[in-house]
């Protein structure tokens, strides 16, 4: 079947996309606001089309370990959750990267901590890009910042995480989750079919046949020596991604003198924060981070002997801007504009921060 | 009689299993975990599940399960098995899947996984080793505990009013829907070793049957954790773990 223009919500345009990226399981468990996603893959029942597996877990717990387990086998398999549901599933993410596993997790961000809020957020930027569970790992980390997104980051994110046997994660926020927008949804891709995966997945717990060793899907190893290698294996690989995979999106930088450095739902607003900043003679740029890690670090460089200043602006307290500053590395300053708990700003707001904390 | 003379295949009478290979374990003298992979290992080869069977190996003694039986193997976090164990087998609906799990994996840590998998009648088989200890971190109370025993954690015996009362996790898997086969079985004499056998073979025929949940209870020593010689272990067992984890099937539909 062909591609299809269709109204929907960010979270519905992910289980979509899911199904006709050609997802072999989805597994999750109800948390608002993110169910419509869960909510429609029941709705469709892929199975009957596909043979796409569609499972309402007992917990987050369980649908992280069930995504460990089909990834094991070589499936391209995923989850999704919102804020405290994502915390639950640290402990299966950090075994999932230790083990090398492609995966695909979704994200859709609300205020907390704690139980906090139902509204929107973006205060998981640090769980997201700077571990989350234990040990050194990283997440390939995208940021969509419309239903369009929600539905193409599907592909790339299964693409990259298949790439480089590793979990990816969309960074979403309950702004994109629950927004409706005319979306493109792909053409079907076929589910691969066993042979195809034991040929790209050899490493895949497929059952053993008298040609090779067993495949063991496994993070432990109790030898030091050994385990600095393969730690030191995960770092090759997450510098070959930094390396390759940067994503950004830039709007009126040219002649920017100030510049808004914003993700998701953010970089929406930021939009016409540039446009009204523009009217008023100010010339203002966006930078939007596609790929939260890696981060765009050589172009914020590359900005920054341009620029007479930059405002980091997110829902949380302050958390990306620690990674601007990082890569500006003290050469223009970098102050940070947020709302909290489930407050999203409006274009005002954001331009008269900018005036206070930047232009001045 | 020579060596080579006693050694032929017509007087054969017991061989190592093929799936077996000769990594040297790393279980105590007198542990039940090296006749239980030892039974697995036959139940596969007599079924001729070689090339379809994947273990979810737990975090526990047998957390190395993956490096005796040569098969395709998962290293589950500690008492998510039957959570992977679930989607392997509903992604690869033909393979043989089976996890393995100790005491404070299936009936602690993971009780959620454990009777969620098993309500919702995933064909797969849980191995259960009871021995009432935590046998790698060094001797702790387990939820099977029995009352009075000691243990690192309840050196005085376990007290039912400070610790709860040891759990027949079982009993309440026998209790659901999903479950088809239920059953306690012990491997401290070739007799034993002899049923056990038969139960997780039906266990395995069950899964790849689609008859639901299978679990496979061994009651089992521990003898390091217990502090007691191999021999002494195995009657202690049957002294004390018997009467109150009794052997036989708690359920088993055909």
């Amino acid at each position: 079947m062909d591609e299809e223009i269709r109204l929907m919500k960010g979270n519905e345009a992910i289980a979509h996309a899911a199904i006709r990226y050609g997802a072999d399981g989805y597994f999750g468990y109800p948390i608002t606001p993110q169910s419509e996603i869960l909510e429609t893959l029941m709705a469709e029942m892929p199975w009957e089309k596909t043979g796409m597996v569609v499972l309402q877990a007992e917990s987050e717990v369980a649908a992280i370990n069930m995504v460990y387990g089909g990834a094991g086998t070589g499936k391209k398999v995923m989850t999704s959750s919102s804020s405290p549901g994502v915390s639950l599933k640290q402990e299966g993410i950090s075994y999932i990267a230790g083990a090398e596993l492609p995966c695909l997790i979704v994200n859709v961000m609300r205020g907390g901590p704690g139980l906090g809020t139902i509204q929107p957020s973006q205060a998981d930027y640090f769980q997201t890009v700077k571990g989350g569970g234990h040990g050194d790992y990283r997440l390939i980390t995208l940021a969509p910042s419309s239903v369009q997104e929600m539905a193409d980051f599907v592909g790339l994110g299964f693409d990259l995480a298949f790439k480089y046997r590793n979990p990816a994660i969309i960074l979403a926020d309950g702004i994109i989750g629950q927004m409706m927008e005319k979306v493109v949804l792909p053409p079907f891709h076929p589910r691969r079919t066993e042979e195809e995966i034991v040929k790209e997945c050899p490493w895949a717990t497929q059952g053993k046949t008298s040609n090779r060793k067993p495949n063991i899907i496994t993070s432990l190893e109790l030898d030091p020596a050994i385990m600095e290698e393969n730690n030191l294996r995960f770092q090759a690989k997450y510098k070959r991604i930094e390396e390759n995979e940067v994503r950004y999106e830039e709007y009126m930088c040219d002649d920017a003198e100030f510049l808004l450095v914003a993700f998701g739902s953010s970089a929406r607003i930021c939009l016409k924060v540039v446009e009204n900043a523009r009217k008023e003679g100010l010339k203002v740029g966006l930078l939007r981070p596609i790929t939260l890690w890696p981060f765009p670090k050589l172009i914020l460089q590359k900005y920054a002997g341009q620029v007479k200043g930059i405002l980091s602006v997110e829902l949380n307290a302050g958390q990306m801007v620690e990674d601007i500053r990082l890569a500006v590395n003290g050469k223009v300053k970098v102050e940070h504009f947020g709302r909290l708990g489930g407050i999203v700003f409006t274009p005002d707001e954001v331009l008269e921060a900018l005036k206070n904390k930047i232009i001045k | 009689m020579e060596e080579n003379e006693i050694i032929k295949s017509e007087n054969l009478v017991y061989t190592k299993p093929r799936l077996m290979n000769d990594n040297p374990m790393h279980y105590c003298p007198g542990c039940s975990h090296g006749v239980i992979h030892k039974l697995i290992a036959e139940v596969v080869e007599e079924l001729g599940l070689e090339e379809k069977t994947i273990g979810i190996s737990p975090v526990g003694c047998a957390v190395f399960a993956y490096n005796y039986i040569d098969i395709d193997w998962i290293e589950a976090a500690h008492g998510r098995a039957p959570a992977i164990a679930t989607a392997v087998k509903r992604l690869n609906p033909s393979k043989m899947v089976f996890t393995y799990q100790g005491d404070g994996d299936l009936a602690a840590i993971g009780t959620a996984e454990t009777i969620h998998a098993a309500n919702r009648g995933e064909n797969i088989v849980i191995i259960f080793v009871n021995n009432a200890i935590y046998g790698m971190t060094g001797g702790q109370m387990a939820p099977t505990t029995l009352e009075g025993m000691p243990t690192s954690t309840c050196p005085y015996g376990r007290n039912i009013a400070l610790n709860g009362y040891p759990l027949k996790i079982s009993n309440l898997l026998a209790q659901l829907d999903g479950t088809c086969l239920v059953t306690r079985q012990s491997v401290q004499n070739a007799a034993a070793v002899k049923k056990a056998k038969k139960a997780l073979k039906k266990a395995f025929e069950n899964a790849m049957n689609g008859k639901g949940t299978s679990v496979v209870e061994f009651v089992s020593t521990c003898s390091s954790g217990w502090k007691m010689t191999p021999e002494k272990a195995n009657k202690w067992m049957e002294e004390n773990m018997f009467p109150f984890y009794p052997l036989g099937d708690l359920k088993n539909i055909d």
